[in-house]
């Protein structure tokens, strides 16, 4: 029962059963138009045929009066498929024709009417027939009447309900059968495909719905799903790696702050060691505290919504407000930090995040961009310009630069490049500036300053793109 | 000073509490939302130290009530959120400042007395003239003069000096020079605020027998006349 409950309730098994309500319907009125035509037709064919029976009867009375009038209805009634004919006497006794006496009375009555009847001379047994007939007075008192039997009518009638009787049952079966083959092959393969579903809730990753290759909605639908998992698969992929690099690489940290904290119980031997140990170890857990404000703010800025830190921000004043921060580290390590901005530097952005992106663009051109035997020449450029609809913040050093191959990586979460290992940092600042870039409707990229590294900014002039992150479009609203 | 903290976290409550009374201060501890509002109504704190996520009601929402009610007692927020646009909606709310959790207790500390004595007497009208021993800033002409002789500053070097001497005697964090100084939040990666700070030493204190400008370890920094106070 339970398998044809499911069953009963398929949408294939409702759309069967409404199908066959309609095709009933249909079936229904198309007979019933034809049947009510073809009867009207076939009666008033009837009643032409009786009309001219009638000119006939009429003709002959009036060229030989009744005799040849009885003499025709006797001719008459004895041809096959003849009409009904009966002429009698005034008193009602029946002098010719086919028609056994009818009441007297419905002889009086003059005009059409529908009679029951019984037929003569035939061998067969008398039989009630029923008819459409006329009746006259003629001259000298005798009625005549002159009718067709509407038997055949009927007949057609039957035949028409008994079409209408089967094709109701062959639908039935055919719609009955259509519909649970149809509701049975769908049910199987939507079973198949909550099979799957219940599969991976349950850990299979890897499962993947069927497809039958039809290319029907159940196929598209399976495609689509399957595409749907295949990204939530890389994203988990993703994920995966990110928590596994975050568990790396606060593992290190941490096992330095737990081994100074260690050899400090173990060594110090004085109240300033120990202080100075303590000192280190919260310096350690500091840092820690800085990558996992970053990692969330990266992880905040991705999650896409930060309209309300939206406004319009001169990114002019931002490049120079950060450069002016920054200038006095650049000097203290000798390198010239030169700054040039542009007019009509207007985004719809966040003065405090595009801060924090340039900060680090320029902590990493001082930290990393500083080749030896440059120092002290060219130095860091920061340029800021508007191009064509686009804000353009470029952080140029002429240091070792990054590989061509290296450039997408490094933008990812906790990457460090083999030659800056050995420097501080965790990977994190350029995954925030590209973070930044993307929820303002821009992008970071990574160019090469021949020698060096140019890192470029391109944000959509104010007005051009909502702050939505939303990829980049060159066309200026 | 008279200080409420609002915090239903109790170690963290405790921990706070114990820093403030070791340095002086007499502090009352509220647990909920609803009991902090009904212990600061009165307006009888110098500071309140408030937690945004409270039981009964939020921390926001308690500033809130209390600026209605006209308690204008200076709130520091505390939050686990930190993020900038959550700095911006509790200060929207009423707050005066705003501290991400985890946090320095020095930077607490600092940021305590700079907000009870933003309240206390001689706030009212800023002054136009800031003295320390023989070092006097005029903010209206914006020079400079130590023991008479006139210093040239670049315009963020005199704002600065102005908000050191502003806050005189009192410890100033490298977090709080970043935010008004520069009106910047966010993490400066490297120690760039030091380095401001040893550029405007070496133009203030360079050649000078009493050094004005002191480095508090793990603090901050201090402007002070330390032949004077201690």
């Amino acid at each position: 029962m339970g398998g044809f409950g499911k069953l009963f309730r398929t949408t294939a098994f409702k759309l069967s059963v409404f199908y066959f309500v309609v095709f009933t319907a249909t079936i229904f009125l198309t007979l019933g138009y034809v049947a009510w035509n073809a009867q009207r037709l076939v009666y008033n064919q009837m009643i032409s045929t009786i009309d001219a029976e009638i000119t006939g009867l009429a003709e002959q009375f009036e060229r030989g009066g009744t005799r040849r009038l009885l003499a025709a209805v006797n001719r008459r009634s004895r041809t096959p498929g003849a009409s009904l004919y009966l002429i009698t006497t005034r008193d009602g006794r029946a002098i010719a024709g086919n028609v056994e006496a009818l009441p007297l009375a419905l002889l009086e009555h003059v005009g059409q009417h529908h009679i029951q009847y019984e037929r003569v001379n035939d061998d067969r047994p008398a039989r009630i027939h029923r008819a459409v007939v006329r009746i006259y007075h003629l001259p000298g008192g005798s009625r005549l009447l002159v009718g067709r039997d509407i038997e055949e009518q009927q007949r057609l009638r039957e035949v028409i309900w008994r079409a209408f009787g089967w094709s109701l049952l062959l639908i039935g079966v055919l719609g009955g059968l259509g519909g649970w083959i149809v509701s049975k092959r769908m049910l199987k393969r939507v079973e198949d495909m909550t099979a799957t579903a219940q599969g991976i809730m349950a850990g299979d990753l890897d499962g993947r719905l069927g497809v039958a290759g039809t290319g029907d909605e159940l196929d598209r639908l399976a495609l689509n799903l399957n595409a749907m998992l295949d990204r939530i698969g890389e994203l988990m992929a993703g994920m995966r790696q990110v928590s596994d690099n975050i568990a790396h690489d606060l593992k290190t940290p941490l096992t330095r702050l737990r081994n100074r904290a260690d050899e400090a119980l173990r060594r110090a031997s004085g109240p300033d060691e120990l202080r100075a140990a303590l000192e280190a170890a919260i310096e350690e857990s500091d840092n820690l505290i800085r990558v996992f404000n970053a990692l969330l703010m990266i992880a905040r800025l991705e999650a896409g919504n930060a309209s309300e830190l939206m406004a319009d921000c001169d990114a002019g004043e931002v490049v120079a407000g950060v450069a002016e921060l920054y200038e006095a580290v650049a000097e203290e390590a000798r390198i010239p930090l030169r700054v040039s901005i542009g007019p009509d530097l207007h985004v719809n952005g966040s003065r405090e995040l595009l801060g924090q992106a340039l900060a680090n663009l320029i902590d990493n051109a001082i930290k990393y961009g500083a080749s030896p035997q440059d120092r002290g020449n060219e130095g860091i450029v920061v340029n800021a310009e508007a191009r064509a609809g686009r804000i353009l913040i470029s952080v140029a050093d002429r240091g070792s630069g990054i590989a061509e191959v290296d450039r997408e990586r490094v933008l990812g979460r906790f990457v460090r490049l083999e030659n800056s290992r050995t420097r501080p940092g965790f990977g994190l600042g350029l995954s925030l500036v590209a973070a930044v870039a993307r929820l303002h409707g821009g992008s970071l990229r990574l160019e090469d300053n021949e020698p060096g590294l140019s890192a470029v900014l391109d944000l959509p002039q104010s007005g051009a793109v909502p702050a939505s992150a939303r990829p980049p479009s060159p066309n200026r609203a | 000073m008279k200080i409420l903290i609002i915090e239903d976290d109790r170690e963290a409550a405790a921990y706070l509490a114990k820093g403030l009374r070791e340095v002086g201060h007499v502090v009352d501890h509220a647990a909920d939302g609803l009991d902090g509002y009904g212990m600061a109504e009165a307006g009888e704190y110098d500071v309140l130290v408030v937690d945004r996520m409270l039981p009964k009601l939020d921390g926001l929402s308690l500033i809130r009530a209390l600026r209605e009610q006209g308690v204008a007692t200076p709130v520091l927020i505390l939050s686990a959120l930190g993020q900038v646009d959550d700095r911006v909606k509790g200060l929207r709310a009423g707050g005066d400042d705003y501290l991400p959790k985890p946090y320095a207790f020095s930077e607490l500390l600092a940021r305590i007395e700079v907000l009870a004595r933003r309240r206390g007497p001689g706030a009212e009208a800023e002054a136009t003239r800031y003295h320390v021993g023989d070092l006097e800033l005029d903010r209206l002409s914006r020079r400079v003069m130590r023991a008479g002789v006139e210093i040239e500053l670049q315009p963020r070097e005199f704002r600065l000096l102005e908000y050191l001497m502003k806050h005189a005697g009192q410890v100033v964090t490298r977090t709080m020079l970043l935010e008004n100084v520069w009106d910047y939040h966010f993490d400066p990666q490297t120690n760039v605020i030091d380095v401001h700070v040893s550029r405007l030493r070496a133009k203030i204190d360079r050649g000078q027998d009493i050094p004005l400008i002191h480095t508090i370890r793990g603090a901050g920094y201090m402007l002070r006349d330390s032949g004077r106070s201690a």
